[in-house]
């Protein structure tokens, strides 16, 4: 009862990176208000193959609930799963990916137990709330943190009478560290027939085709960054070639995905790919919060904007005042005479 | 078969182009200095809807949104591009309404509509981002979702199949009808407004816009088709109590515009020399290597 709960993500029998991220998370907000982690994992023959890509991150219960059809995922079993976990557990926290899966659950689950669910929170806090109508203090509340409208304001948001508190968190937003403390590391593997009926089975999975990500956008070093400054895709062409004088990575602003310049599973932000490279370069960004929320942990920030008050410019190590047309051709030529 | 399909559309702020004026000094969000427009995926789903109405007999289109008496603009732009009806849900009582309470009033509005085949919406809204309100109006209605979809393949015997996207991927799945699918951006774009449907449209109305000394009373009582339905939350048989701020679970605890700690940063320009100095600087520094 009232413990932390992590639904983990997996394809196939490999949990997902996002899953183990908020995991660690998880562990934290368990030990601020001194509950346990559990986490909840559905699959097809996963049984003996997850547990130790799970347990380490600080799990003290974990629930395995592997049968026929319940991977390829879809929206109606793992619903009925976790809904009816959910109703004997009885969780104050629930954290998800923010993912097509997560995205596709966390609102049927929430709408089911009529909880709260905040999409995309990019930080989670444990602290108290007053309702100001009725002067009710609440104790240890989940602060779901996340950019809104259009990532122009930040909204911190809170859930004081439905639970569990439920939130979506994007991949790379948090950190996954394995947990060097001690936890209980129990696993149980319910029977699945008494959680979910054959009527939910309906929906079927024709195909079911996933590629191998085409970069490693996230855990580049280095990431060289387009926005609508940079004009074209063919700017772009630019950008591709500086990071890979640099051994980066390229990533774009949404304005940038907008325009059809760059693949959108490049897009750098609250809605896209949070990155924490060691060098990030701005070509061309302005500088939307959507867009800094995805990058502000970067080591060394360099700018380049012909607007010298480009708001991106506050947060900015390096300030280069110039077109990216101008700029980064000379930055390719420089790091190579320079490099040798 | 006939097949009766309901889009969900909402007006949203276009967010998307946020000017300087847009943010007033208090931080807050000035709505009325940004434009109101179509939810882009709205836009996406309606295509889908129209396009099964082209690919077979007796299937009908109606657009529902929920928003202020001025979301009619919406309805309108629906009947221009090929839509064959609307409903506006307007009622002080829906206002402040979270993802939840919205499905709520959503999915009340789609029994009150009756024998719905297909519900069709975008993924999310641009002024929100959520992606919520489609599964929660499908659980609301106890219907199957597929969600991230980009194309509605076919629709045969009662089933649909959908190619969706999936995390590094894309799926193809099958599902009994009704259902409730969300369009994603990449999917084909709306057709235009057609002029024919504009001229035939642009009186439609619906009650609250109407002023009082509507000159085009008489035009309204002969053509039908130009009063749009209006819903409150009594029409619809709601319960108050789940629709707006009062049935939303989420409380906004605090809002504010950010102010980015500003660091301390060298300016450069674009001259060669500043550039070669800053690569070497980086390079000397072991930063970049």
């Amino acid at each position: 009862m009232n413990n932390v709960f992590v639904y983990i993500e997996i394809e196939g029998a490999e949990v997902r990176e996002v899953s183990q991220e908020l995991l660690t998370k998880g562990r934290k907000l368990a030990n601020e208000l001194g509950v346990e982690l559990h986490a909840v994992v559905i699959g097809t023959g996963i049984k003996g193959k997850v547990e130790e890509q799970i347990l380490p991150y600080g799990v003290d219960k974990l629930f395995v609930f592997d049968a026929p059809e319940l991977f390829p995922y879809t929206s109606a079993p793992h619903t009925d799963i976790v809904v009816n976990l959910f109703k004997e557990e009885q969780p104050q926290i629930c954290l998800m990916g923010a993912t097509v899966i997560g995205r596709d659950l966390g609102p049927r689950v929430s709408s089911s137990l009529t909880s709260g669910l905040t999409a995309d929170c990019t930080q989670l806090e444990i602290g108290p709330y007053e309702d100001k109508k009725s002067g009710k203090v609440y104790e240890n509340l989940l602060y779901q943190i996340r950019p809104a409208f259009g990532g122009n304001i930040v909204a911190t948001i809170v859930n004081p009478d439905h639970r569990p508190q439920m939130a979506t968190v994007r991949s790379g937003v948090m950190q996954k560290a394995v947990y060097e403390g001690a936890c209980k590391k129990e696993v149980v593997y319910p029977e699945v027939n008494k959680y979910v009926s054959p009527e939910a089975f309906v929906v079927k999975v024709l195909d079911h085709h996933v590629e191998a990500a085409k970069h490693n956008l996230k855990g580049a070093p280095i990431v060289v960054s387009g926005g609508y400054g940079v004009g074209s895709k063919e700017g772009f062409d630019m950008l591709f070639e500086l990071a890979k004088v640099l051994h980066g990575e390229v990533g774009g602003s949404r304005a940038a995905v907008d325009a059809g310049w760059i693949d959108n599973d490049r897009q750098i932000g609250q809605t896209g790919v949070t990155v924490h490279p060691k060098v990030y370069i701005a070509c061309g960004i302005s500088g939307q919060i959507q867009h800094i929320a995805g990058m502000q942990d970067s080591g060394i920030i360099i700018s380049i904007n012909s607007d010298p008050d480009a708001p991106i410019n506050k947060i900015a190590d390096y300030v280069i005042t110039g077109t990216v047309e101008e700029v980064v051709p000379k930055m390719i030529k420089y790091y190579r005479q320079n490099s040798k | 078969m006939s097949l009766k399909i309901v889009v969900l559309a909402k007006q949203v702020p276009d967010t998307r182009n946020v000017g300087k004026d847009a943010m007033t000094a208090e931080g807050t969000v000035n709505r009325a200095a940004l434009p109101a427009i179509f939810n882009p995926e709205d836009l996406n789903a309606l295509e889908q809807a129209l396009r099964i109405k082209e690919q077979q007999p007796d299937v009908e289109v109606g657009l529902l949104t929920m928003g202020p008496p001025r979301a009619g603009e919406i309805i309108r732009e629906g009947l221009y591009r090929g839509a064959d009806t609307g409903w506006l849900l307007t009622d002080r009582l829906f206002a402040g309404a979270d993802t939840l309470a919205t499905s709520y009033a959503l999915a009340t509005a789609i029994k009150k509509i009756g024998k719905v085949d297909l519900v069709i919406g975008g993924r999310q809204a641009i002024d929100g981002d959520t992606a919520q309100v489609g599964p929660q109006v499908a659980q609301k209605l106890g219907l199957n979702q597929v969600t991230y979809a980009e194309e509605i393949l076919k629709i045969e015997n009662g089933k649909a199949t959908i190619r969706r996207l999936i995390d590094g991927g894309v799926e193809v799945v099958e599902a009994p009808l009704p259902l409730v699918v969300t369009v994603n951006g990449s999917a084909a774009e709306c057709r235009p407004a057609n002029a024919k449907l504009v001229m035939k449209y642009k009186y439609a109305a619906c009650p609250l816009e109407v002023a009082e000394d509507d000159n085009r009373k008489d035009l309204r009582a002969e053509k039908g088709y130009l009063n749009l339905t209006q819903w409150s939350v009594a029409d619809v048989d709601g319960d108050a109590s789940q629709c707006g701020m009062s049935g939303s679970p989420t409380k906004v605890k605090e809002v504010q515009s950010i102010a980015f700690q500003a660091k301390e940063s060298k300016s450069l320009t674009a001259k060669d020399e500043d550039i070669n100095a800053l690569i070497q600087e980086l390079l000397n520094d072991k930063i970049i290597g």
